[in-house]
């Protein structure tokens, strides 16, 4: 009965504040929109405990019947209804308490924006589609959610909307995610075919009795689905829109682009693990893309100077992670790793932007230095969040990042190979993490303003707790043996060598140590060193690549934008328009015909008269 | 006295239609038209008396009376509309009435 609530707060809240946007003040709408989300956290979590007495460790409430299909003679309805097991239950928690922090931050730190109820209001709707997204009990339900979460984000990385870069970064966005849609689009519309059912653990079920191991439609349906996850997660192919999707406000990038709606493509993947079993082959590929991009987005985190787009590559490398998680078949471990990662890339995200709004909305870490002098609170925070990104021992990270790792090495889908993507995605990750730190954090200050500081409770509140549960939800395992289906019959019998577990505790201590000689001069207090620096990696051509997201979008500008864009020239008069404009041509020259005729002359038409007449007589005579 | 026959009157009435129809299409001038009208009613007369005269029935003569009665009430509304056109227009050029073109 709760659970069929559960969506419909955040939504009321929506509609209240786009319809009184202009009464309310900023107590009122950040009291409707966070309030809400309260609302919802306390609900999920409630909904949380009380799985543990359900029957089969299920929750299902059906809502209304949405639209029925027909599959040759028989009906297949589409419910508008929520089915809540171990997994969505995790799901919702991180989404509503995670998203309830964000929101309770966001209220302070957008006080000043004069489109407030607007933001929130999105916020809100954000949140709705998410939760129907990860609650629903049918594909086409989930599609409903998954389409919400790119609509929302969107409109909120084009919240300012007045400043061109955005409003591209926010096209961007949308048309590449679109991309991935289309494909897990195809993808259903397979799979109700193969089937006949849409709904998801029917889905699971029919394919298991149905299909064999490697089954092809099995292959195919993955692989698009697999499509539709890329997109939406930044995954190798279409990965670059997230670092851009930075233009947005920042509780939107920590909400949308690291917490919650990028795993969504993780999500789905461990909703239908049932499927992606079945096809060892397209999981081989979820763990080749999740490595691939896990490395390439630590590369190019390695010299953003951005502090936001660092934590955006950085996103992307921890979503690659999970992706090579559930390629290796550790599911639970790549969800655990959603999780923790949710909260301390909240976390990162937050606490940057409350660095940001201090200096005065500074995002160059270049000319920042010697925060932590000055931002002492939000520095520390910032550091809790790094050692769980960087995975030190005690972390959250840690936990889950182990987790997926340690099970790559004997996994039958995945193997030696990605396991030493995975220990150098480490190596990566902490080496691009201190760097951060150091230049913006340590050394000598090198901005001119003074810092304005963020001294609001609820504020604070929301980023120590967010600090809190990045340190100790390491201890919060979800127990998901009830939703992911026994893989161990995937398991090699591969004898692990018995440094295994050592080397990856280690990698991200030695690139601390490793950092901390090579970044020698950023933790320098002179400031002319900085400026050198940054001219000298502006002048490195590997440097500028890395920097440009190693070349993706010059790539594609140049293999399908420049084509396409050729081709639209060259169909300027766009052949299948001239088509149509020949039926209105034709239409046109009867009207000009008949309006010749028409010309008001009584004697013409006395002669068009004793024309006809003389026509119909005579052919009445002959 | 030799009966005029059939054919030599429907001739004659045919011309005289012509010319009448002949009038009111080339006419600019509403008074002549409604003057080729008048000629055109009278050709269709002429051809009712004739076969009436060679049947030996009256109906010709009776359909004539009519034709007689419609020619006088429509020079009559001709006559008004002519000379609201000639208020109007300060002319009897039909065409000026072509408001309604297409």
């Amino acid at each position: 009965m709760l659970l069929s609530f559960l969506p419909f707060y955040p939504l009321i809240s929506f509609l209240l504040i786009i319809l009184l946007k202009k009464q309310l003040s900023w107590w009122q709408t950040s009291v409707l929109s966070v309030g809400a989300m309260l609302l919802c956290a306390i609900t999920s979590l409630v909904l949380f405990n009380a799985l543990n007495q359900a029957p089969d460790g299920v929750i299902t409430s059906h809502l209304w019947r949405w639209f029925s299909l027909s599959d040759g003679d028989s009906f297949v309805s589409v419910n508008f209804s929520f089915y809540l097991d171990a997994l969505s239950a995790v799901m919702i928690c991180v989404v509503s308490c995670v998203g309830f922090l964000i929101h309770l931050f966001a209220a302070v730190y957008m006080k000043e924006d004069e489109n407030f109820g607007r933001f929130m209001a999105y916020m809100n709707l954000f949140i709705v589609a998410m939760l129907i997204l990860v609650l629903a009990d049918n594909l086409v339900l989930l599609y409903l959610g998954w389409e919400g979460v790119g609509l929302c984000s969107f409109l909120l990385i084009g919240f300012w909307y007045q400043e061109k870069a955005n409003v591209l970064a926010a096209r961007k966005a949308f048309i590449v995610t679109r991309i991935g849609d289309t494909s897990m689009a195809i993808g259903l519309f397979m799979l109700f075919n193969a089937l006949g059912s849409v709904n998801i653990v029917d889905v699971s079920e029919l394919a298991s009795a149905q299909w064999q191991l490697g089954n092809n439609d099995a292959y195919w349906i993955c692989l698009l689905l697999l499509g539709g996850a890329v997109g939406k997660s930044a995954q190798l192919p279409l990965q670059t829109w997230l670092p851009d999707a930075m233009a947005g406000p920042t509780p939107v990038s920590a909400l949308i682009h690291a917490a919650t709606m990028v795993t969504a493509g993780v999500y789905l993947i461990a909703r239908m693990n049932g499927l992606f079993i079945l096809s060892p082959q397209v999981m081989n590929y979820v763990a080749w893309i999740g490595a691939i991009t896990l490395l390439l987005a630590g590369i190019s985190a390695l010299v953003q100077t951005d502090i936001k787009r660092v934590l955006a590559y950085s996103t992307m490398s921890q979503i690659g992670y999970m992706m090579l998680g559930l390629g290796a078949g550790a599911w639970s471990a790549g969800i655990f790793h959603l999780m923790t990662h949710a909260f301390f890339k909240a976390l990162l995200f937050l606490t940057a932007g409350a660095v940001i709004y201090a200096l005065h909305h500074q995002q160059n870490v270049f000319k920042m230095g010697g925060v932590l002098k000055r931002l002492p609170f939000e520095s520390s925070l910032f550091i809790i969040g790094l050692i769980c990104l960087m995975a030190l021992p005690g972390t959250s990270g840690f936990f889950s990042k182990e987790a997926i790792i340690g099970q790559l090495w004997s996994s039958a889908t995945a193997g030696q190979a990605l396991w030493w993507c995975a220990i150098l995605g480490a190596f990566l990750t902490s080496v691009y993490s201190c760097r951060l730190f150091f230049i913006a954090f340590l050394g000598q200050e090198r901005f001119s303003h003074p810092v304005t500081n963020l001294s609001n409770k609820g504020l604070k509140a929301s980023l120590i707790t967010l600090a809190l549960l990045s340190l100790v939800g390491g201890f919060l395992v979800p127990d998901l043996s009830g939703v992911f289906v026994n893989t161990t019959q995937g398991v090699n019998n591969v004898v692990e060598p018995k440094w295994l577990h050592s080397v990856a505790i280690a990698t991200p201590i030695v690139g601390i140590v490793f950092s901390w000689f090579y970044f020698s001069q950023y933790r320098s207090a002179e400031p002319n060193i900085y400026q050198q620096a940054q001219l000298k990696e502006n002048q490195n051509p590997i440097v500028r690549y890395c920097f440009s997201g190693l070349g993706f979008d010059h790539l594609y500008e140049l293999v399908f934008i420049k084509p396409f864009v050729f081709i639209a020239r060259l169909n300027k008069r766009d052949v299948v328009d001239q088509c149509i404009m020949s039926i209105t041509w034709y239409v046109g020259l009867w009207r000009d015909i008949l309006v010749y005729s028409q010309n008001g002359l009584m004697r013409w038409y006395a002669a068009a008269f004793a024309i006809g007449l003389v026509c119909f007589i005579g052919g009445w005579l002959l | 006295m030799t009966a005029i026959p059939l054919e030599h009157v429907l001739i004659l009435a045919c011309i005289l239609f012509s010319i009448g129809f002949f009038g009111v299409i080339v006419r600019k001038n509403t008074l002549f038209m409604l003057m080729s009208l008048e000629v055109m009613l009278n050709a269709v007369g002429v051809a009712f008396i004739g076969a009436g005269s060679v049947w030996q029935q009256a109906d010709g003569q009776v359909m004539f009376v009519l034709i007689l009665t419609l020619a006088a009430a429509e020079v009559a509304v001709g006559l008004a509309l002519l000379i609201r056109l000639q208020q109007r227009f300060k002319s009897l050029d039909i065409d000026c009435l072509s408001q309604l073109k297409g």
